[in-house]
């Protein structure tokens, strides 16, 4: 029960996240959105895991929080305007 | 007794993720918006991996926990920084009641002084 309370406070944060994505003015304001946007899933995850007892949802939120932290970098050194090898 | 703890622990995470988000709408500026939504949802989902640590204990769950908790501590202010830096770069405005630009150099600090 306690859960279900927290999930629902992770989804109207999850859709705050959601409009200023679709909102934001420049493409920055965006990619900070869906960097939030990952580390909530991680959240996400946790609460599943915890909620079903198996553990290989915790398996998905690290390899999610991974690649959250990769496309971020890739992001923002797009944004920079530089090559990927310096 | 440990079920209550870990839930008290969750909760003020969800809130701080929560009140992160909010920031992330609120806030006028990408500078802002950045350091609220990065540093408070960060903090809220270390707290909600510490709460999974306490309720579950040392087994497969618990563990991988740890290590999500970890790297997210070592990440996440990484990943803003390439950001705020990056944006910087492309040339997004400061916010109009800004008081200083540090990273600018002296000349637009010494600007934004006078």
């Amino acid at each position: 029960m306690v859960i279900l309370v927290f999930t629902i406070v992770l989804l109207i944060s999850t859709l705050l996240c959601l409009y200023r994505i679709g909102r934001g003015p420049t493409p920055p304001d965006r990619t900070v959105a869906i960097d939030i946007l990952g580390i909530l899933i991680v959240g996400f995850c946790a609460f599943l895991s915890i909620k079903s007892g198996r553990d290989f949802y915790m398996n998905i939120a690290l390899s999610w929080s991974l690649f959250n932290f990769l496309g971020t970098l890739t992001l923002a050194k797009f944004l920079e305007g530089k090559g990927f090898d310096e | 007794m440990r079920e209550v703890i870990a839930f008290v622990i969750m909760g003020i995470g969800v809130t701080f993720d929560f009140l992160g988000c909010l920031g992330l709408v609120r806030l006028p500026d990408l500078y802002n918006r950045l350091q609220a939504s990065t540093k408070c949802v960060t903090l809220g989902t270390i707290l909600i991996m510490a709460g999974v640590i306490v309720f579950t204990g040392w087994n497969q769950i618990g563990v991988k926990a740890l290590l999500t908790l970890l790297f997210i501590l070592i990440t996440s202010p990484t990943a803003a920084h390439a950001l705020a830096r990056g944006a910087y770069k492309a040339g997004v405005k400061l916010w109009d009641k800004s008081v200083c630009d540090q990273y600018g150099g002296e000349e637009q600090h010494e600007e934004a002084q006078n």
